[in-house]
């Protein structure tokens, strides 16, 4: 009974969005209020209905209802209970239900904070809003629902995936998709602005929190991935340039492009069609990612179960959100020029080629994607883009980029001059230069290009991040939450660049067998295998090994990993064991049985591979502390475009203006 | 203006590619096999009933035949036995065996149990042959001509259906030709 109901609910608010689409559309175009005023409770409506469908399958799951196909394939009574709740969006259909949950969320969140907009625009936010969850509703009754009954019951089901028993991956999803749908915001305010055919900077400031919102959630869904990838599937990598890895990277990296495409927008109103085009495709390209993931076009390890009715849904669901909009683009976005200048390394110069750079790696990687179906397709070969090649092509647009941000963020707005802060940028890059060679010479012994270049970048933008905020405490300036969340991000991408250079230019991995009592020493830690013994987990067996690691005589860290067969699925997983440390990880992860107590297993050494997921978190509370600058929380009354307006000045920004033509200016191309 | 339009325009071009991406015949892990038109490595391993004897593709030299590689393991491989059983009836080529990566009893069991349609079954339990014939998983099916050339090469269990639409008119084009 509880299924239907929970099917019936998923009906009713597919018919409440759809009444949301079409009062918040319609109502706008024929200017009429009594129309409009429908919009947000539909999306009240919408959402009660929404939460209820989610909570009948919450209650299949934890009631071990196995006469529901999609729990019996995907969860155990066995399961511990945190996992069956899990495992609702461990397959298709329970996770297509969770991102209609949080998109519903999300609308009710932008119906409930729009109430100072104009009625016009914010209804027809709303209205593309309801669009989008119709779409993603109507897909879910017609080719995945998650009720369907298995007549006659099962008597127990297969199990979640042992794969997905785990903690970061369980929460994985919920915070990646937050971030996914998220960026449907920001969608829905570029085509509601194309729609009034209007866009200011109060519109882009608007926008601006609620992208940056969607970013950190994918920021963080982005890092456990994969910091889940790292322990879990347990050989060490952090990264796999996997097709599913990719789909959510490249929003990723559209959406930090759009957000400072919109600081620029906002602060000078310019960049407008370059803003609306990474609007779009932020959204888009997190709907590529889950057409790819759930087609059955491209094969990833780690894809849905495919059926082509889904595929030819999503593409056609594709080519209407997507082709429209940007034929909604074609049409009106000429019309929204605005000229505007500003001189060779000024801030806006900086953004332009953070904007560049960031399209195009996003660019790369789709290509690097999408290239073994395109050779296909056009009868070339089978070919495979594998991650070496992969990162070979992403550092082309990131060293630049990096060695960008130092400046970048220092540079003032129109004016191309960095006076002010030259002196201190030179002698942090001085300092980071000294560091950066003390690091990798003196800690580690050795250095090549590409590990210097990302040491150095990496400390430099360390130090420069924080240049500002200090300055404006001296100054006794407020350092605002758009000041601090700016730095702290930047800070973030610092720490980042520092763990990868690590990482990837001093990582010892040994593949060794070992028999009980014998050593392997790398890097100075010796790793002695004591015994390994049989234990028993809720619903798996498994060999567990105890390793002991000194240096220098001292024992450093006690591992024990396992390797585990799964009951149900009859599955073996290798379950690592890492000593976690600042300055580096140590791996164990078991391999191969070999015969009388021996094994063969993978031992690694891992420096400031911390770094990585660290800079990922502090990227993310960098977005937290951004988007709750008060200035997103004024009211205040609608502000027509005011080009060039400076509201408050920036340190070394107190010269004159500059006599016209006395210096090069760079004419605003728009759409760069 | 044509500016604007472009992002459509590329964007029309990928739905394109998704689109041919998603035809229902299109097999995303067919994997063509380098080995195709070039000489099929020769071999000889143990004989499955028999370790004593060996088991080779050099005294098929000159023959048009097929290589099945299977294994107890693999349930896949169950299912195509009976077809492969059928085949072994119509006798229209040798049918090689290649036990890979199995045990010696449970094979001999297998095939006491089921019927046997192999002219002979090597063994290869190492998989070192395998590796030589580039064997991506078990069932597999090669057919090779009179020169000991590698015509085709079909995964996944062997069907009626795909003998006689890939394989009965290579063997028969195959037969045609001289040594």
């Amino acid at each position: 009974m509880i299924p239907e109901l929970g099917q019936f609910a998923l009906i009713l608010a597919l018919l409440l969005s759809l009444a949301q689409a079409f009062f918040g559309l319609a109502g706008a175009w024929r200017n009429d209020a009594g129309w409009m005023m429908v919009a947000r409770p539909a999306v009240t409506g919408q959402f009660v209905f929404v939460v209820l469908a989610f909570a009948a399958l919450v209650y299949a799951f934890v009631s071990n209802d196995f006469s529901v196909n999609y729990v019996a394939t995907n969860s155990n009574s066995q399961l511990p209970l945190f996992f069956r709740v899990a495992a609702l969006w461990g397959a298709h259909e329970g996770s297509l239900l969770l991102w209609i949950l949080i998109l519903s969320i999300w609308t009710l969140a932008v119906a409930a904070l729009s109430r100072q907009l104009p009625l016009t625009f914010s209804s027809r936010v709303l209205g593309i809003m309801g669009l989008i969850s119709t779409g993603f509703m109507l897909f879910t009754l017609w080719t995945s629902s998650p009720f369907l009954r298995l007549m006659p019951a099962a008597r127990d089901g297969a199990d979640l995936n042992p794969i997905l028993q785990d903690f970061a991956l369980a929460i994985h999803p919920p915070m990646l998709y937050t971030g996914y749908v998220g960026f449907s915001v920001a969608f829905a305010f570029a085509c509601a602005a194309m729609l009034e055919g209007k866009l200011d900077q109060t519109w882009a400031k608007w926008t601006r929190p609620w992208t940056l919102a969607a970013w950190l959630f994918q920021t963080a869904g982005i890092a456990l991935g994969s910091w889940w990838a790292y322990y879990e599937l347990g050989w060490g990598g952090w990264w796999f340039w996997d097709p599913v890895e990719n789909a959510s990277f490249m929003p990723w990296l559209a959406g930090t492009a759009l957000i400072h495409s919109l600081a620029v927008t906002e602060r000078r109103g310019i960049f407008k069609s370059w803003t609306l085009l990474l609007a779009i495709f932020a959204f888009s390209l997190s709907l590529v990612g889950t057409f790819l993931v759930r087609s059955g076009v491209l094969v990833s390890v780690h894809s849905f179960a495919t059926d082509p009715t889904r595929g030819f849904y999503i593409l056609g669901f594709l080519l209407a959100t997507v082709g429209g909009s940007l034929a909604l683009y074609a049409w009106r976005a000429p019309k929204l020029y605005s000229p505007g200048g500003f001189e060779l390394w000024s801030r806006e110069f900086f953004l332009l080629v953070n904007n560049v750079l960031l399209a195009v790696a996003a660019a790369l990687v789709l290509w690097g994607t999408l290239a073994p179906l395109i050779y296909e397709m056009l009868n070339i070969g089978k070919i495979s883009v594998g991650p070496p090649v992969f990162t070979l092509m992403f550092l082309v647009p990131m060293v630049p980029l990096i060695l960008f941000l130092a400046p970048g963020m220092h540079a003032a707005w129109k004016r191309g001059r960095l006076t002010a802060v030259a002196k201190p940028l030179w002698a942090l890059l001085g300092l980071a230069v000294a560091l950066g060679l003390l690091i990798t010479l003196g800690i580690y012994g050795r250095a090549n290009w590409l590990g210097l270049v990302g040491f150095i970048a990496g400390l430099w933008i360390l130090f420069s991040s924080l240049l500002e905020p200090i300055q404006r405490w001296r100054a006794g300036h407020r350092i605002t939450g758009g000041v601090a969340g700016m730095a702290l991000a930047h800070f973030g991408i610092g720490l980042f660049a520092i763990g990868v250079s690590g990482v990837q230019n001093y990582k010892i991995e040994k593949d060794v067998a070992l028999k009980p009592g014998s050593t392997f020493t790398i890097n100075g830690y010796t790793f002695r295998y004591v015994d390994a013994k049989p234990v028993e987990g809720p619903n798996y067996d498994a060999i567990q090994m105890h390793v002991e690691v000194s240096r220098n005589g001292r024992v450093v860290a006690q591992l024990d990993p396992q390797k585990r067969r799964y009951r149900t699925r009859q599955m073996d997983m290798s379950e690592s064991a890492i000593d976690v440390g600042w300055g580096r990880d140590l791996l164990v992860a078991m391999g191969d049985d070999l015969g009388q107590g021996a094994w063969s297993m993978r031992l690694q050494y891992k420096p400031l591979i911390r770094l990585i997921w660290l800079g990922a978190l502090v990227m993310a509370v960098g977005g937290v502390v951004a988007a709750s600058d008060r200035r997103y929380r004024r009211r205040e009354p609608h502000r027509e475009l005011e080009r060039g307006a400076h509201p408050e000045p920036r340190p070394g920004e107190s010269s004159p203006a500059q006599p016209a033509g006395a210096v090069q200016t760079v004419p605003v191309a728009e759409n760069g | 203006m044509w500016k604007f339009l472009l992002p459509i325009f590329a964007f029309i071009a990928l739905v394109v590619f998704f689109a041919l991406g998603l035809k229902p015949d299109r097999d995303i892990r067919a994997l063509p096999s380098p080995l195709i038109g070039k000489t099929a490595p020769v071999f000889s391993l143990p004989d499955v009933m028999d370790p004593a004897k060996s088991v080779g593709n050099a005294p098929l030299a000159g023959q048009v035949y097929v290589l099945n590689v299977w294994g107890t393991w693999c349930i896949a491989c169950r299912e195509e036995h009976e077809t492969l059983l059928a085949l072994a009836k119509q006798n229209v080529v040798p049918i090689l065996g290649l036990d890979w990566k199995d045990e010696r009893d449970r094979a001999q069991a297998w095939l006491a149990q089921l019927g046997n349609p192999y002219s002979a079954v090597a063994f290869d339990d190492k998989g070192n042959v395998a590796i030589d014939w580039g064997v991506y998983g078990a069932p597999e099916t090669y057919l090779v001509d009179k020169k000991g050339r590698v015509l085709y090469k079909h995964i996944a269990p062997m069907t009626a259906e795909v003998w006689q639409r890939e394989f009965l008119p290579r063997i028969a084009a195959a037969q045609k030709e001289s040594t």
